[in-house]
C-alpha cells in the first residue's frame, strides 16, 4: 500500500492527482417507490477525509451503501482508482474489498456475538487468503493500532463497552490495509468523551497511515471537524459541497446554513425551518427544500436547481443567492 | 410507557481500556471468566428430568439384552395376559405370553431410532435449504421455499402414510418417509433465522469484508442460527416418535412379530377390557417419551442463548 | 378553534404563535420560590443475582414552576434512571430511598393508586421514543381521550373531543383535525413527538418530565421541538426535569443545570453558568470534548478511559481516575457538594482545598494517540 500523504485535497491552488473513489450520479430507488438516492456524485482522495451530512432519510446511508456495493445502483458508476466497480461480481469483487471498507454505526450489533474479537478481525485475513502464520500478528497488530491491549483479543462482543468495541470495529477495518474506509455515523452512537476519543484515533490513523476516510454523519461538528470537504444531502440530492472551513464560515445553501445553525457550538442565531422533511416517494416539484426554505422563489417551484460552482470548489444547488442570515467569521 | 428492566440502563462491564497505560490495567483471565458464566446457567429442573428420562431410555435400548432375562421374541402360550408384577414380569404379558417390559426394552431400539435418524437427516437436509434459501437471491429463495409449500400442503401424518405405502413396509422405509414430512418445517425454520440473521449489522460487515458465500455461511450464520435449529429439532424427536409409532400401527413400520411400540399398542388392542392396565403400556411409554424430549428440548432453549445477558 | 371549550386549564385556546404567556397559576415571587418538586437523598439501588448496583447515589433537587431543570450527564450517569424514580416506573426491580415531595405529598410512600392517579395528570413524562410512546393501532385522538377521561380533566366525551383538538393546535400542529383521526405511522417523527407532548400536558401537569425529548429526532427538527417546549413551559408554569446528554441542548432550553457523574450530581447551578465557566474538572472535560472549530483536527480533549461501571466504582471521588487535576484527597475521599459560587454547587475536593489554586487544569489534549 502507498502512504500517500496528501495536502492538495484541501489545497485549491494545486492541481489534485487522480482520485481514489468517484461516485458518478448514483441514483437508487427502492421497490417501495422510495427514490432514496437521486443523482449524487462525489469523489474522494488518497488521504483525505471527505463528510457526507444530512438529516435521516436524505440518502446519505443509501450512497455509502451503493458505494460499498451492499446495494446495486439503479444508475451510475463507481470507480476506485481504474477499477470500475459497478459491474464487478465474484472473485473479482470480493478481492477489492480489501482495499475498501466500513466501519459501521452501532457498535455493541456489528460484531458476531458468537465471535471473539480475534476471530472477527481474523475473518477478514481469511477472506484474503492470508497464511495462518500472519494472521496472528498481523490481528495484533491492527489492535495495537487502535489502543486496545491484546488481551482483548479473546473477548467477546458482549464482554466490551461500546467505544472498546468501536475501537475493534475499526481495528477490523483497517486489518486489510484498505485505501478508503467508508464510516458509517461510526461516532454517533458514543457518548461525547468518548466519541472524542475515537475521533482523534481516526485521524491519527489517517495521518500515519494515509487511509482515505468517507465520513457520513448527522452532526455537522463531528464532520466539520473531521473532514477535509463536506458534502450535505438533502432528500437524495446534493446541495452543496465545499471544504470543510469554507462551508462552516459561508454556508450558501439556505438548508446548509439552518443545519449549520441547529450544531449546539455553532455562536449563529438558530434558523428554526417549519414542518418536517417531505416524504421521498413524493418529493415536491423543482428544489425539494423549497417547502421549508426561509429564502424561496417562485421559480424555485419549477426546475430542480443544478450543482454548480459558486465559487473556486465550492459547489451550490440553489437560484437564490440572498443568505438567510449574515456570514459569520470564526 | 415500559418498565425498563435494569439492565438495560447500565452500562456493560467494561474495564478501562485507555491505551496510554494498557500494562498497567491488569485484564483478568478471560478463559476463567467465560467459564464462570457458562456454568452460572444451568438446565432447569424440568429439563433435567426430562433428559434424564431421554437417557434411561437411550441406555436401556442399548444394553437390552442385559436388563431382561427374556428375548422380545419368546413366549409362553400358558403365560399369556398375566398382570403387572407377575414373578419376573414387571409389565406383565402379552396375548403371546410374551413379556412386555422386555418388548418395550427392545422396541426402544427401534421406536428411538425411528426418531432420532429422520431427524438428523431431516436436520441435515432442511438446514441447508434454509441456508441455501436465506442468503441467496430472491428467486432462490422463491424456488426452495415454494416447492416446500407444496409438501406443506398434505397433512405431515398422511403424508407420511403415502410414503411408506407406496415404498413399502420396513423400518427403513418408514424413516425415509418421516424425514420427507420433517424437511420442510426445519428448512422453513432454519430459512427465517437466516433471514433475521441476514439483516443483523455483523452481516454487513461480513459481506464487506470480501469472504465468499460459503465461508460467511459457516463462520457467521450457522453459529447463530444453530441454537434455535438444535432446540427445535431436540423436541420433534418427540413427534417423530409418535408418527413412527403411528406408522407402526398401521403395519407400515417393521413387521410383526418384532417388537416396536406402535405395532405393540396394535397388538394389545384386542385387550382393552380384558387386560386394560397391560394394554395401556406401550401408549403411556410413547406419551412419556414424546412428551420428555419436549420438555429437555425446552429447556435446552435458555441454556444456548448466549447474548440473554447483554440483550 | 372551531369549538370554544369551557374547560378551565392553564393551557387556554390561541395559538402559540401570538407568543401571548396565560399565566393561571400563581407567580408571585414568593409562590415561585417554593420548589413544585423536591428530591432529597434519592438513591436508586438495582438488585441483580445478589449483585447489589448503585445507579442514583443521593440526588438533592428542587424543581420549581416554570423553570427548566436539566440533567446532564452520558450513558450510565444516572440521570434518566433519577427521572425514572421519580414516576417510579421501575416497579419492584429497584430499591428507591430517599424523598420526591410533590407539593409536600412525597412520591415514593404513596399507595399505589395513589401513584398512579399521580402520573399522567400532575407529573407527566414526555419519553425519548415518540414511536414507542403510542399505541400503533389507535388514532391519536382516542388516545388523547383515553388520557384526558382516565384523569377526569373533562366532564364529557365532546368536551374531550374539543380539548384534544385545542391541545394538538398548541402544540403546533398544522392540522388538527387531521392528525387526530391519524394513526401513529401516518404522522412524521416531528409530529408524533408533537402528539407525545400534547397527551404529556393534557392534564396541565405539575411537573413534565423529559426523558432525552429530542434525541430520536432531526437536528432541524428538534430545534422545533425545543422552541415548542420553551413556549409551553411558560404557559403552563410547569416545572420540567429535562433530562439530555447534549450539552447543546442543556444549553439552550436549561434555567439550571445539574451534571450527573456516576450516580451523583457533580455540579449544579444556572446553566449559562455553569457551562460557560464550569467548576467540576468533570464539566470541564466534557465541554472539551466537544468539537469545535478552533480545535484542530486529533486535537481534541477527551476524557481518558471509560465511565465508570455503577457495580465497581472507583473509591473516593468517583471521577478521580479519570481526572486531570487529582490530587491528594481524591482517591480517598468522595467529595460533598459545596457553595461554588451565587446559586451554585460542585463536589470537588479542589474547592475546599486552601493550598490548590482553583483552576481548572484541561485534559491533555490529543492524548489519544
Amino acid at each position: 500500500m502507498t502512504l500517500t500523504q496528501t495536502a492538495t485535497a484541501t489545497d485549491p491552488g494545486v492541481i489534485p492527482e487522480a482520485p481514489l473513489l468517484v461516485a458518478n450520479d448514483l441514483v437508487k430507488t427502492f421497490g417501495n417507490g422510495v427514490r432514496a438516492v437521486d443523482g449524487v456524485s462525489l469523489q474522494v482522495h488518497r488521504g483525505e477525509t471527505v463528510g457526507l451530512v444530512g438529516e435521516s432519510g436524505c440518502g446519505k446511508s443509501t450512497t455509502a451503501k451503493m458505494i460499498l456495493r451492499l446495494l446495486a445502483p439503479d444508475s451510475g458508476t463507481i470507480r476506485i482508482d481504474d477499477v470500475d466497480l459497478t459491474n464487478l461480481r465474484g472473485k473479482a469483487m470480493r478481492r477489492l474489498r480489501a482495499r475498501l471498507q466500513l466501519v459501521p454505526q452501532n457498535p455493541q450489533t456489528s460484531f458476531n456475538p458468537r465471535l471473539s474479537i480475534r476471530s472477527s478481525i481474523d475473518f477478514n485475513l481469511r477472506a484474503h487468503h492470508v497464511a495462518r502464520a500472519e494472521r496472528g500478528p498481523r490481528v495484533l497488530e491492527a489492535l495495537e493500532r487502535v489502543g486496545m491491549p491484546a488481551a482483548y483479543a479473546e473477548r467477546f462482543p458482549h464482554e466490551l463497552s461500546g467505544g472498546q468495541l468501536q475501537r475493534a470495529a475499526i481495528a477490523r477495518a483497517l486489518v486489510t490495509k484498505p485505501d478508503l474506509i467508508v464510516c458509517d455515523e461510526a461516532v454517533s452512537a458514543l457518548d461525547k468523551s468518548i466519541q472524542a476519543q475515537v475521533l482523534n484515533l481516526l485521524f491519527g490513523l489517517q495521518r500515519d497511515l494515509g487511509v482515505a476516510y468517507l465520513f457520513i454523519s448527522h452532526d455537522l461538528s463531528v464532520v466539520e471537524h473531521l473532514s477535509d470537504r463536506v458534502v450535505v444531502m438533502y432528500l437524495g440530492r446534493v446541495v452543496e459541497e465545499a471544504t470543510s472551513k469554507e462551508l462552516w464560515e459561508d454556508p450558501r445553501h439556505p438548508y446548509a446554513e439552518a443545519l449549520l445553525s441547529a450544531a449546539p457550538n455553532s455562536g449563529r442565531a438558530r434558523i428554526v425551518l417549519s414542518g418536517d422533511p417531505p416524504s421521498p416517494v413524493d418529493p415536491p416539484s423543482g428544489c425539494a427544500f423549497r417547502t421549508r426554505c426561509p429564502v424561496a422563489l417562485e421559480r424555485c417551484a419549477e426546475a430542480r436547481p443544478p450543482l454548480v460552482i459558486s465559487e473556486g470548489r465550492h459547489l451550490v444547488a440553489c437560484v437564490n443567492q440572498e443568505r438567510v442570515s449574515e456570514p459569520v467569521p470564526v | 410507557m415500559t418498565v425498563l428492566h435494569p439492565t438495560l440502563d447500565e452500562p456493560d462491564d467494561a474495564v478501562d481500556v485507555h491505551p496510554s497505560a494498557p500494562s498497567a490495567e491488569p485484564v483478568p483471565k478471560v478463559t476463567r471468566k467465560r467459564k464462570r458464566k457458562v456454568s452460572r446457567r444451568r438446565l432447569g429442573w424440568p429439563a433435567r428430568i426430562a433428559g434424564g428420562v431421554c437417557a434411561l431410555f437411550f441406555l436401556a435400548a442399548i444394553f437390552a439384552p442385559l436388563i431382561t432375562p427374556y428375548g422380545p421374541l419368546d413366549g409362553d402360550r400358558s403365560q399369556r395376559l398375566l398382570p403387572f408384577f407377575s414373578g419376573d414380569h414387571l409389565l406383565g404379558t402379552d396375548g403371546q405370553g410374551r413379556d412386555v417390559f422386555t418388548r418395550i426394552v427392545f422396541g426402544a431400539r427401534i421406536s428411538l431410532m425411528t426418531g432420532l435418524v429422520p431427524v438428523l437427516v431431516a436436520g441435515l437436509i432442511g438446514t441447508t435449504l434454509g441456508l441455501v434459501a436465506g442468503l441467496g437471491g430472491r428467486r432462490t429463495n422463491t424456488g426452495v421455499m415454494r416447492t416446500l409449500d407444496v409438501f406443506y400442503a398434505f397433512p405431515a401424518v398422511l403424508l407420511a402414510i403415502a410414503i411408506a405405502a407406496a415404498l413399502g413396509s420396513g423400518a427403513s422405509n418408514a424413516i425415509i418417509a418421516l424425514s420427507v414430512i420433517l424437511i420442510p418445517p426445519i428448512a422453513r425454520l432454519a430459512e427465517s433465522e437466516v433471514a433475521r440473521i441476514r439483516s443483523a449489522d455483523f452481516m454487513e460487515a461480513a459481506r464487506v469484508s470480501g469472504a465468499s458465500f460459503w465461508s460467511i455461511a459457516v463462520r457467521h450464520v450457522l453459529p447463530n442460527a444453530a441454537p434455535a435449529i438444535v432446540v427445535y429439532c431436540t423436541a420433534l424427536v418427540g413427534l417423530s416418535i409418535v408418527y413412527a409409532a403411528g406408522l407402526g400401527f398401521l403395519g407400515l413400520g417393521v413387521a410383526p412379530p418384532q417388537a416396536e411400540w406402535g405395532l405393540m399398542v396394535n397388538d394389545l388392542r384386542q385387550f382393552t377390557f380384558s387386560a386394560p392396565a397391560i394394554s395401556l403400556v406401550p401408549a403411556v411409554v410413547i406419551l412419556i417419551v414424546s412428551v420428555a424430549f419436549n420438555v429437555f428440548g425446552d429447556g435446552l432453549r435458555d441454556l444456548l442463548d448466549v447474548r440473554s445477558e447483554t440483550h | 378553534m372551531s369549538t370554544p371549550t369551557n374547560v378551565s386549564s392553564g393551557l387556554s385556546s390561541g395559538s402559540i404563535a401570538s407568543g401571548t404567556v396565560v399565566a393561571e397559576r400563581p407567580t408571585d415571587a414568593a409562590a415561585t420560590d417554593v420548589p413544585t418538586l423536591r428530591l432529597t437523598d434519592l438513591r436508586t439501588t438495582f438488585s441483580s443475582r445478589g449483585l447489589k448496583v448503585a445507579a442514583v447515589r443521593g440526588v438533592d433537587l428542587d424543581l420549581r414552576p416554570g423553570e427548566i431543570t436539566v440533567l446532564l450527564g452520558e450513558s450510565g450517569s444516572g440521570k434518566s434512571v433519577t427521572a425514572k424514580s421519580v414516576m417510579r416506573l421501575y416497579g419492584g426491580y429497584a430499591s428507591i430511598t430517599g424523598k420526591a415531595e410533590l407539593e409536600g405529598r412525597d412520591l415514593l410512600t404513596m399507595s399505589r393508586s395513589e401513584i398512579l392517579a399521580v402520573r399522567g395528570a400532575d407529573v407527566a413524562l414526555v419519553p425519548q421514543d415518540p414511536t414507542a410512546a403510542l399505541d400503533p393501532l389507535r388514532r391519536i385522538g382516542a388516545q388523547m381521550i383515553e388520557v384526558l377521561r382516565l384523569h377526569k380533566a373533562v366532564p364529557n366525551k365532546a368536551a374531550a373531543k374539543a380539548r384534544a383538538l385545542e391541545l394538538l393546535d398548541i402544540v403546533g400542529i398544522p392540522d388538527p383535525p387531521r392528525v387526530f383521526r391519524s394513526f401513529p405511522h401516518e404522522l412524521s417523527g416531528g409530529m408524533r413527538q408533537r402528539a407525545v407532548i400534547a397527551i404529556a400536558v393534557s392534564c396541565d401537569p405539575k411537573v413534565l418530565i423529559a426523558d432525552e425529548p429530542t434525541t430520536a429526532l432531526d437536528v432541524t427538527v428538534q430545534a422545533q421541538i425545543l422552541d415548542l417546549f420553551l413556549s409551553l413551559v411558560k404557559r403552563l408554569q410547569s416545572a420540567v426535569l429535562l433530562v439530555t446528554h447534549d450539552v447543546g441542548v442543556a444549553r439552550e432550553v436549561g434555567d439550571r443545570v445539574g451534571v450527573m457523574y456516576a450516580g451523583r450530581i457533580v455540579e449544579y447551578g444556572p446553566a449559562a453558568e455553569v457551562l460557560d465557566n464550569p467548576r467540576h474538572p468533570y464539566t470541564r472535560a466534557l465541554l472539551d470534548s466537544m468539537p469545535t472549530p478552533e480545535v484542530a483536527r486529533g486535537d481534541l480533549r477527551s476524557i481518558t478511559g471509560q465511565p465508570p461501571v455503577s457495580g465497581q466504582l472507583p473509591p473516593g471521588c468517583a471521577f478521580h481516575p479519570r481526572c486531570p487535576s487529582c490530587f491528594a484527597p481524591c482517591p480517598d475521599v468522595d467529595p460533598e457538594l459545596v457553595d461554588a459560587g451565587p446559586g451554585r454547587l460542585a463536589a470537588c475536593h479542589l474547592l475546599t482545598a486552601a493550598d490548590v489554586p482553583v483552576t481548572l487544569a484541561h485534559s491533555a489534549p490529543g492524548g489519544d494517540r
